[in-house]
């Protein structure tokens, strides 16, 4: 055909969308599904804690257990909920092609996310005294529901991690290519919302009855 | 239109050397197992969902001899337990669903005009899973281990006290393993239908099979997170002493049962709505024309997908909640018979006015009408809530639902395999054979499953392992088992037919029945990068239509060619107006290796060997991270200040 010579190659669409790319791309769908399935299941799992609490009835938390003491989990939603701001920042810096702000960003996301961690396992070290996972079904979802949680701060932080050790090696961020570090920051954000909904489901709501 | 061969390649010789360099492996030990071609991985999905079909057709066969007579000894009741259940689950699990994923898996890239899937190397991922997690499930059989209280598990039967060892720790294990899979492979296709359309495909051009498969995995998406938190929930009261399930200590029986079913309703659809969108894809070529209402088609199915979520209290109408829930999901599931009742009749009146082609494939589509709508029929009967009472957990819910997925599944599914076998394998299937399979399969079919709405009726309860010489019990008993075996004539002699095609069968032509979706725009079996020059379609029928046509021949275009490398175009959601072009992944070890260390984990996890787990957990995050770390490029390319 008489159009292929290396003009038309170097002004196809081809050459020209690598400058700017344009629309969401496929990880970005692939992330928010997979957000989306993520979300489903603690919603199965909240859902599963108001169940189990209204068929009981009586008095919630049961058998004596005392309600949730409310300064720590509002401590870590302190820490928690704010540890996305970096994020954005960190994002809209390397969009602009900023390395020294993803950096910074991210790095500053890691140490709140360790901090909430930290305060988990405070947490747990005096709820344990006086109840564990094999109690009562209200231990039972108290602790699984905050662990699934925990955990997903755990993977969270340890792909924060990950794009941080890929940022400070050079050579993989830059304004054409971030879309592993929206990525990340799509699950971060999930992880910190979900724990607003289980603050207010496992600690708030046991104080409304 | 009939005799159209593959368009001569808009496309150079240079052009496609540079494509079967790109995209051609050669066959070796190592591309067995690293390959991440869409088409190879959906065989194998077609193959290994057929294994475990053959494995749970022929545990019921089983069942079938032994119930042939009263009073029969020749299972002991806990062999009876373990395979009515692998029975169910096999056919649910590891052979419905993955059946039809690995037709999308095939057909998804191929009907839209994309070179492979959103994530290649995730679809290998997924297969993967998809095998391991099906061995892992029935390699507890010949050890007496398998799962043994129905295949959907009720608690306080499946809790540690009423069934010890490890039978059910297999079944929640092992389902939560293939659900990675599942869960993978469904958001796979909704990226791939979003994003990897051909240019020109708006949604209003998306052929109905692909709408199916994306409407499936919705439902998948927000169906599966039910079952994977039940499943893990009574895997920790079963192995670490937790008490969801457990009224002595604040937990519920019936939580179970709510969460199950929330899964299980949209499940019903997850299997049948595919095997729907087969017969939308298959009606076209023999009836000559479109399906009639496709606008209402679309709809119906994104309706369904919707209301599936709001029927699951249906199944549990003998557990005594309030009345008033009773009418909402009788009322739901009432509703439900409507979008269905839309398809089925805008098949028809495609069928009315077409021109009808009677060969295998629109014999089974036929046969699926017949057969899914007398399942239907009992269905709207069990929406009422009176009638359910008095028939539940008797051989009449048995019948019910073999009609509704024999009829709703595998008879498209069969219809599929004789519609796509020249496309997948390159050759044309015997059609003499085919007509006798699909007779025997036919009659086989209604001969075993009809009786059970009778002796349904006359209170024979399901699950029995034998039975006492009740009247109407017996007669009927044996009239279903003479009909097991016809019908496991009719499926043999579908698969004598699928091996005579690939050793003898005549070379298939690219487009054996005048289609009208782009897979048959191409060569068959497709080469490896599926078509030399991307499609641009301007229209919902682009095989039919002569401008979609030339868009691969003398309409091609630099851009739709793209031979360097692998690549395909992406494209955007709704108009599918050209966006860019994507680098696809080279074919890896990585999914196998990832999917090695998860089975791992969970065969640890099922023996108790928690350090082992911890271990494959490290090596499962350690692969994920090698996989997706960035490759090095120059700061000017990457854009850094």
């Amino acid at each position: 055909m008489s159009t292929r010579d290396g003009i038309a190659a170097a002004t196809s669409t081809e050459a020209l969308t690598t400058e700017l790319p344009a629309g969401r791309s496929l990880g970005w769908w692939g992330m928010v599904m997979f957000v989306a399935t993520e979300a489903t299941l603690f919603a199965c799992l909240i859902g599963s804690y108001f169940y189990l609490r209204f068929q009981h009835g009586g008095p919630w938390p049961p058998d004596g257990i005392a309600k949730p003491a409310l300064l720590r989990p509002l401590m870590m939603t302190a820490v928690l909920l704010p540890s996305s701001i970096p994020v954005v920042w960190a994002e809209r810096g390397i969009r602009r092609g900023q390395r020294w702000r993803l950096r910074t960003g991210l790095a500053a996301t890691l140490v709140l996310g360790v901090t909430f961690l930290v305060l988990v396992a405070t947490e747990y070290a005096e709820t344990l005294r006086e109840f564990t996972m094999t109690t009562n079904a209200y231990g039972s979802l108290f602790y699984v529901i905050t662990g699934f949680h925990g955990f997903h701060v755990f993977v969270g932080l340890t792909m924060i991690s990950w794009l941080l050790v890929a940022s400070l090696r050079g050579g993989s961020f830059g304004a054409h290519r971030h879309d592993r570090v929206r990525n990340v920051a799509i699950y971060w954000h999930f992880v910190d919302v979900v724990w607003a909904a289980i603050v207010f489901s496992l600690y708030l709501t046991p104080r409304l009855s | 239109m009939s005799t159209t061969a593959a368009p001569t390649p808009g496309a150079s010789r240079e052009d496609l050397a540079r494509l079967e360099e790109g995209w051609g492996e050669r066959p070796s030990l190592r591309s067995w197992f690293s390959t991440v071609d869409h088409k190879r991985i959906g065989r194998r999905y077609l193959v290994t969902a057929s294994l475990f079909f053959v494995l749970a057709g022929l545990s019921a066969l089983a069942m079938r001899t032994q119930l042939a007579r009263p009073e029969s000894r020749l299972l002991s009741p806990q062999e009876y337990n373990q395979l009515f259940t692998m029975h169910g689950t096999a056919m649910i699990f590891l052979f419905a669903t993955p059946m039809l994923f690995g037709f999308g898996n095939f057909l998804v890239p191929l009907m839209i005009g994309a070179r492979d899937m959103a994530f290649p190397k995730l679809n290998a991922f997924g297969y993967w899973v998809f095998l391991f997690a099906g061995l892992f499930m029935w390699a507890s059989l010949p050890f007496g281990a398998a799962p043994n209280a129905g295949w959907f598990a009720y608690v306080p039967l499946t809790d540690e006290g009423n069934t010890p060892g490890l039978h059910m720790d297999v079944y929640s294990l092992g389902l939560l393993f293939l659900g990675i899979a599942t869960t993978a492979g469904s958001i796979n296709f909704i990226v791939t239908a979003l994003k990897l359309r051909a240019p020109g495909m708006s949604l209003n051009r998306v052929p109905l099979f692909v709408w199916a498969i994306v409407a499936t995995a919705f439902m998948v998406i927000f169906a599966l997170p039910a079952l994977n938190a039940d499943n893990a929930l009574l895997f920790l009261d079963r192995r670490f002493g937790t008490h969801f399930f457990d009224p002595a200590h604040g937990g519920n029986a019936l939580l179970w049962q709510h969460l199950f079913w929330i899964f299980g309703h949209p499940d019903v659809y997850i299997i049948v709505m595919p095997a729907l969108g087969i017969v939308s894809a298959v009606l076209p070529a023999f009836t000559r024309r479109g399906v009639v209402g496709y606008a209402l088609v679309v709809f119906a199915m994104a309706s369904i997908a919707i209301i599936s979520f709001g029927v699951w209290v249906h199944h549990m109408f003998a557990t005594g909640l309030p009345q008033l829930s009773y009418g909402f999901f009788s009322a739901a599931s009432t509703i439900i018979t409507i979008p269905s009742g839309i398809q089925i009749f805008a098949w028809l009146a495609t069928m009315l006015l077409g021109r009808l082609v009677l060969k295998v494939p629109l014999l089974f589509v036929i046969g699926f009408i017949v057969t899914f709508v007398l399942g239907g029929f009992t269905g709207t009967m069990f929406a009422l809530t009176a009638f359910d009472q008095q028939v539940t957990d008797s051989y009449f819910v048995v019948a019910h639902f073999h009609y509704v997925l024999i009829g709703g599944a595998v008879f498209p599914i069969l219809a599929a395999i004789y519609y796509w076998l020249p496309k997948i394998t390159g050759r044309m299937y015997h059609e003499g054979l085919g007509r006798w399979a699909f007779w025997l399969f036919f009659t086989g079919m209604h001969v075993t499953f009809f009786p059970m709405h009778l002796y349904g009726l006359f209170g024979m309860p399901r699950r029995v392992y034998t039975y006492p010489n009740e009247p109407g019990w017996a007669g009927w008993n044996l009239v279903a088992t003479a009909g097991s075996y016809v019908l496991a004539i009719g499926l043999l002699l579908v698969l004598i037919g699928v091996v005579h095609a690939v050793r003898r069968g005549r070379p298939a032509p690219p487009d054996p029945w005048g289609g009208d979706t782009l897979e048959w725009s191409t060569d068959s079996p497709p080469k490896p990068y599926n078509f030399p020059v991307l499609p641009q379609v301007h229209s919902l029928h682009p095989t039919w239509d002569e401008t979609s046509r030339t868009s691969m021949t003398e309409g091609a275009t630099d851009d739709r060619i793209m031979a360097d490398g692998r690549r395909t175009l992406a494209t955007s959601e709704l108009d599918g107006r050209r966006e860019r072009t994507v680098d696809m992944p080279e074919s890896s070890l990585q999914p196998l290796l990832l999917a090695l260390a998860m089975l791992v984990f969970f065969t640890s996890m099922l023996f108790g060997w928690y350090p082992v787990a911890i271990v494959a957990g490290l090596v499962v995050a350690a692969t994920i991270a090698v996989w997706l770390w960035p490759t090095r490029r120059p700061e000017q390319e990457l854009g850094v200040r």
